[in-house]
């Protein structure tokens, strides 16, 4: 203790008996390789308050505060699930729209509260029934096209009492053909409560190409418009849910998908004030969409931190004055990729160690995923089993009962802070590239994430990452549950012919009419797109046919070939 | 690389694709990156490719192996894949799935003329290994049907 001023860390009492212990701990393991989580960060086999605790009351109150208070890392809500447990968001969508009504109805009568609806591929990717190959039609969704197909598939759905959730990429259809649908029945458009899932363009063209996009500078333009329109006339609908989750699913590292995901929002934020926009007039609908693995403290860190970072990204950078812009709204889903075809009822578990994990993140919706999702389009018995998950976490386990449970631990305090840097880090980087649009047309998205999922897969393959069943503990001669039927080709067919006939019977001077707004539109960027988009659909234009006048007026968006 | 091989020369030419729909390419990318470091010659597209058009590249550019990734019902489509191969004479390119393909319709796949189906937890290296072992069997064919 001769030159204290020289030491590194204060030699209290404390950081003594940590050296002491570090030093036994290290004599009576073995030599061990450094344990990274998937976003490299270092884990330490122990946390103190060494690691976190200083700063005393000021340092909790600027990095933690309280639930519902700024910075939100501990909850965007004051009560969280005391309050009010998070919404169960079960994607559905298979068939005909007749299929998907049916199905609708059952759980809406069976008590649910929210709707989603997870379109055919063949609308995903703008085309009709009669446009793609029928082997292809209703096999992972639900083929609605037209007026007559939205009026069938909410038939005996009040819009006025259900959240919505659409999986309906630009130019947004289905939301025009629903607003139509509500028009028709005298539902005031101002009662109508939802969220458009796949309005971010940006992360179609990183990370998930099933989806219609236009060119970028096209895309960019109609999520503006959108969000303007929808912000006027609809006003408790979520414009735009960024979607952290395609990126991480297509191997981005948890800190990646988040610090790039804020990036995304930053961009359609600033896309909305320079058309002009409040912060405040629309940052309050901007919700947010993530995957969760099964790297548990590593992804309740992640929601942790982002929350955090979102809080003062809005209100530092962006100016957002209004408590509501600031607050990180997101939904979850158990992630796909972490699931195995090997015992695959082993996937039960893991969707219950990342259901928790993003309970414990202060989710504010949750889909599991079924445990047969790696076979194929999940069974009836694996979606219940799916529901049951959240339900015996939500009742039994007594997850609710406390607000950010973790919070204090040593290591997640430690962890969410590291998370923090490294999220700070990306977005530095998208920063330096131009922002995200930039970093997205030029590619470096797309190329950073390709690393990384082949970085993690590498791992799989030396044996780094154990994956049980997969790379160890495998059991031979394993019997597979039954994959879902195909729907009936008979009920495609009828539903081709349906669409023929729909087509058949339009009003063609109504017809030509929508369709000559939707160009006009396109052509003139004073007009909003997705006005005349929802004029188009009232007239009868079809989903596939907006697309089509779209991508003619626009060009379509290719995405980048590259490995 | 499955070291009972000796080393196919010149090496495997391999078209890593994706038909139909759905354009989920984390695998497709993942496993043309391990071909190529592999040594393999890898023809890469994006998603979203009509059957003539794979046809006609796989013609083009005279590959062994046609690899089609298949994560959204696509693997649907392959049997029209393999009779348009057919069609066009170019029954001496091997075509592999991998994805997810349900048991029932790996068995419709390989009857339909597929060599193999790689599901989930397929290791790289094992993929790598029986590519090569593919483009052997087919080049070997090719040049007796020659001579």
């Amino acid at each position: 203790m001769n030159k204290p001023e020289k030491m590194a860390a204060p030699a209290t009492p404390l950081a003594d008996t940590a050296r002491a212990w570090q030093e036994a701990f290290e004599r009576d393991t073995a030599k061990q390789p450094q344990i990274r989580n998937r976003s490299g960060i270092a884990i330490k086999p122990l946390y103190t308050p060494l690691d976190c605790g200083a700063g005393g009351e000021s340092a909790y109150a600027a990095r933690l505060g309280f639930p519902g208070s700024y910075p939100y890392t501990r909850g965007i809500y004051t009560t969280m699930y005391r309050g009010r447990t998070w919404t169960q968001r079960q994607l559905i969508g298979l068939g005909t729209p007749q299929d998907y009504n049916l199905r609708l109805r059952e759980l809406l009568a069976a008590g649910a509260s929210a709707l989603s609806l997870i379109p055919c591929n063949s609308v995903y990717r703008g085309y009709d029934v009669d446009e793609v190959d029928p082997l292809l039609l209703g096999t992972c969704g639900a083929t609605v096209n037209s007026l007559d197909d939205m009026r069938v598939s909410l038939e005996g759905v009040d819009l006025e009492r259900i959240s919505v959730s659409l999986n309906d990429p630009s130019p947004f259809t289905l939301l025009a053909l629903m607003l139509n649908v509500a028009r028709e029945r005298g539902t005031p458009w101002t009662a109508i409560a939802g969220t458009s899932n796949q309005s971010d363009y940006l992360s179609h063209y990183v990370a998930n190409h099933m989806f219609f996009r236009l060119a970028l500078p096209g895309a960019r333009r109609l999520l503006v418009d959108h969000i303007e329109f929808m912000n006027r006339e609809v006003p408790r609908w979520n414009p735009l849910s960024v979607v952290g989750q395609h990126m991480q699913q297509a191997g981005a590292t948890p800190a990646q998908a988040m610090g790039l995901t804020l990036c995304s929002a930053l961009q359609y934020a600033e896309d909305c004030i320079a058309r002009g926009m409040e912060p405040d007039s629309f940052l309050p609908r901007f919700t947010f969409f993530f995957d969760i693995s099964i790297s548990f403290f590593e992804e309740v860190a992640k929601f942790r931190a982002g929350r955090r970072v979102w809080a003062r990204l809005a209100r530092e950078r962006l100016g957002a004055k209004d408590p509501r812009s600031w607050r990180f709204k997101f939904h979850g889903q158990t992630s796909g990729v972490d699931l195995t075809r090997a015992q695959p009822l082993n996937n039960i578990a893991r969707v219950t160690a990342q259901a928790i994990a993003g309970i414990f993140g202060g989710l504010q919706s949750l889909h599991t995923d079924a445990y047969d999702e790696v076979l194929s389009t999940p069974t009836l018995e694996a979606a219940r089993i799916a529901v049951a998950t959240q339900n015996i976490l939500r009742e039994e386990a007594g997850l609710t009962d406390v607000i950010d449970p973790l919070a204090g631990s040593y290591y997640v305090e430690t962890l969410t802070d590291e998370m923090e840097q490294e999220i700070n880090g990306v977005i530095a980087a998208v920063d330096a590239a131009g922002g995200m649009y930039r970093a997205v047309e030029q590619g470096l998205v797309q190329q950073w994430i390709g690393e990384s999922a082949r970085a993690f897969q590498e791992r799989v393959e030396r044996g780094d990452q154990v994956i049980v069943g997969v790379n160890a503990y495998q059991v031979p001669d394993e019997k597979r549950p039954p994959a879902l039927s195909r729907p009936d080709p008979g009920k495609i067919a009828a539903q081709i012919a349906a669409l023929k006939t729909y087509k058949a019977g339009r009003d063609q001077a109504r017809l030509q009419h929508g369709l000559d707004a939707l160009a006009r539109a396109a052509q003139q960027p004073g007009l909003n797109l997705f006005a005349a988009t929802v004029e188009a659909a009232g007239c009868g234009v079809t989903h596939g046919e907006v697309c089509r006048v779209l991508r003619r007026e626009l060009g379509f968006g290719q995405p980048l070939a590259m490995v | 690389m499955n070291a009972a091989l000796a080393r196919l020369s010149p090496p495997p030419r391999v078209l890593v694709t994706k038909i139909g729909l759905d354009g989920h390419d984390r695998g497709s990318r993942v496993v043309a990156a391990h071909l190529r470091d592999a040594g393999m010659e890898v023809i890469y597209t994006a998603p979203w490719q009509e059957i003539p058009v794979v046809v006609k590249l796989a013609l083009e550019e005279d590959v062994d192996v046609i690899g089609i990734s298949s994560l959204a019902t696509d693997h649907l489509i392959v049997p029209k894949l393999m009779q348009a191969l057919r069609e066009a004479g170019l029954d001496d390119i091997g075509v592999v799935v991998g994805g997810i393909v349900p048991d029932d319709d790996e068995a419709l796949l390989l009857e339909a003329g597929v060599e193999c189906v790689f599901h989930p937890g397929s290791s790289l290296d094992a993929i790598a290994g029986e590519i090569e072992r593919i483009a052997r069997g087919k080049r070997a064919a090719r040049a007796r049907r020659l001579t």
